[in-house]
């Protein structure tokens, strides 16, 4: 079965070859008692490129992304990412794979400074070992002083570096979107999937954090993210999924999907 | 040598029993404070290490009233000490590894009740398995390590020297611990499960690592009591400690080692001063002019003189401050107002 079956017959298809797809979603279903909320949802998202997912409230966007992270078991269907199955682990395995998420609703941690957000969030530390924080403190030392470097230059890039040293409590919506984001930054992914970025983000603000994510993707990141504003997604996105009922309707280039008869009736409101 | 003196002998008491429960609040902070874990059952790891201390360290059975206790290892003070005390804090971790596999990933309140349960039970053993704990009547002959070579007062005062000393020396290796990213990653599991998650931590192997050192420094805490009043009986380990220790980490501030030293000495001397109110109740009585000493039995009337009533009064004691602590100040005393504001709380 191929990742991007239903996808074929629409004139949104891009026939690409799956096997260069970084993340691969695969006839992914998932039900919640009768609900079925992903019912096969398959796409592929390309490496470096800014993918959009949309869809109307209710699609299973979200579901599917917690699928992908790991939050949800699938009941059917494999996510392959850089080609290796990865559905039904848990999130902190996909995390340590290359993927890096955000939450609909940030998940920061409120009684923690943004610095220190950030700083939890960078891999491989010695001092997070009870053992090694104790006995090896010159190493700690060491690999504290370069995380905090990291740390300092991203929330530069963010331009949340007046903030370093408030707690996260005291941030705005948006500013939390932007943490979060750092937050994903600091474990250097593969891939970042964001899960509506700006959604609640002033319009200053969202286009700093969209400007941001062209910028992350000229270096070469992959990025998925959800997103409900048409505009913020036909400007910013290589390609676009949508789904609608848990399952694909047209997948493609943005100025493609946008045309499609489907996508029109199901998702931009039907014909006036 | 004489005694020390009645009121100075109080205070060296109270200072070596401020120093043990200063040890199970900062265990219970780790737990608490810095990982967000409920633990109501805290009072199980302090028996833990205090039986443990009294199984190596206690003499044949044959030389012991009402002994029913069939494992002792009878090690030689003061050189046994060090080994009892590194197996109360070995068995205190152990028992919160067992009870942290089975529960640590429940929900914080569901972590509570069964934390509290395993407590009960843990409590049942140690009064039920007499073979090994001599049931009941307790393990009466703890030795006190170099007891013999010292006098009483001497003896009083070495030990709460030790006790200070081990004291510091447990806050100097949590605070290192707790300073680097080992307490932050501790912290950022309190914060968010989900998040710790997704950004590739572990978030049951955290709090399970968390709950093993919490309870190995209350074994610890139990192998100092264990030897400084060289008894061990079930009575003394009800889930009012659980309480105390709560009551002091609150007062003290969560999420802050001073604070759980602080909180402990003052609830322990708190609690303690309680004993005096009968001698408060005399000494006014006995300095109210005579018109007005109808008033106090009149107002208090047989209470002070009831046998339960001072050790109630702790009961209630602990149960005003916890309300007043939470009401006023959820802090406490060295807390940080921003971190502890969203501390316990869902979503």
């Amino acid at each position: 079965m191929t990742g991007n079956s239903p996808t074929e017959d629409s004139p949104a298809g891009n026939g690409t070859d799956d096997s260069q797809d970084l993340l691969e979603v695969d006839g992914i279903v998932k039900s919640f008692g009768g609900l079925v909320a992903v019912d096969g949802v398959s796409f592929g998202v390309e490496e470096a490129s800014i993918t959009g997912l949309i869809g109307p409230n209710g699609a299973g966007k979200s579901t599917l992304f917690n699928c992908i992270g790991g939050v949800y078991q699938p009941d059917d269907g494999e996510i392959r990412l850089d080609g290796e199955p990865i559905q039904g682990r848990s999130p902190t395995e996909i995390s340590r794979r290359g993927l890096g998420r955000t939450f609909q609703t940030p998940e920061t941690f409120r009684g923690m400074t943004v610095r220190e957000n950030m700083a939890f969030a960078a891999k491989n530390q010695t001092g997070e070992r009870a053992l090694g924080a104790l006995l090896r403190p010159g190493t700690v030392r060491e690999e504290e002083a370069a995380v905090q470097e990291r740390v300092d230059e991203t929330l530069d890039f963010l331009e949340l570096d007046h903030l370093a040293d408030d707690y996260a409590s005291g941030l705005s919506g948006g500013q939390r979107k932007l943490l979060e984001l750092g937050r994903v930054l600091m474990l250097d992914p593969e891939i970042i999937l964001l899960d509506e970025p700006v959604a609640g983000v002033n319009p200053s603000l969202t286009d700093d954090l969209l400007a941001r994510l062209r910028e992350l993707n000229d270096r070469g990141r992959t990025i998925l993210f959800i997103e409900h504003d048409m505009d913020v997604v036909m400007e910013n996105c290589d390609r676009v999924v949508v789904m609608h009922n848990g399952q694909t309707l047209a997948s493609g280039p943005p100025e493609i999907v946008q045309e499609d008869e489907r996508v029109v009736e199901a998702y931009l409101g039907g014909y006036d | 040598m004489a005694l020390l003196s009645g009121g100075l002998s109080f205070l060296v008491t109270i200072a070596t029993i401020g120093c043990i429960y200063g040890l199970l609040t900062l265990g219970l902070n780790v737990h608490y404070g810095y990982t967000g874990l409920l633990n109501f059952g805290h009072v199980a790891f302090f028996a833990a290490g205090a039986y443990t201390s009294a199984i190596v360290t206690m003499p044949p059975p044959s030389t012991v009233t009402n002994a029913s206790y069939e494992i002792w290892f009878n090690l030689p003070m003061p050189f046994g000490f060090p080994v009892s005390l590194a197996a109360a804090a070995v068995v205190g971790g152990l028992l919160a590894f067992l009870i942290g596999l089975t529960s640590v990933r429940l929900g914080t309140h569901y972590l509570a009740i069964a934390t509290f349960a395993l407590a009960g039970v843990f409590s049942d053993v140690l009064v039920n398995e007499a073979w090994l704990t001599n049931g009941s009547f307790g393990m009466n002959s703890v030795p006190k390590p170099a007891r013999a070579m010292l006098s009483a007062d001497a003896w009083q005062l070495a030990y709460l020297g030790f006790a200070v000393a081990t004291l510091a020396g447990t806050y100097l290796v949590l605070t290192r611990l707790m300073d680097a990213p080992f307490g932050r990653l501790l912290k950022g599991v309190r914060e968010s499960e989900p998040a710790a998650k997704t950004l590739g931590k572990d978030a049951n192997v955290v709090k399970l690592k968390s709950f093993v050192i919490g309870g190995m420094i209350a074994g610890l805490a139990g192998g100092i009591y264990a030897h400084y009043l060289g008894s061990v009986v079930t009575a003394q380990f009800v889930p009012h400690v659980t309480f105390t220790v709560w009551a002091a980490m609150l007062l003290g501030g969560a999420a802050s080692n001073t604070g759980a030293v602080a909180g402990a000495f003052l609830v322990v001397a708190f609690e303690e001063s309680t004993r005096f109110i009968t001698t408060l109740y005399n000494w006014i009585q006995s300095v109210l002019p005579e018109v007005l000493s109808g008033i106090l039995p009149a107002l208090f009337g047989p209470l002070p003189n009831n046998p339960s009533f001072i050790p109630s009064m702790r009961f209630v004691v602990i149960g005003i401050l916890f309300v007043l602590v939470v009401r006023y100040r959820p802090e406490g005393l060295f807390g940080d107002p921003a971190e502890i504001d969203a501390l316990g709380e869902e979503d």
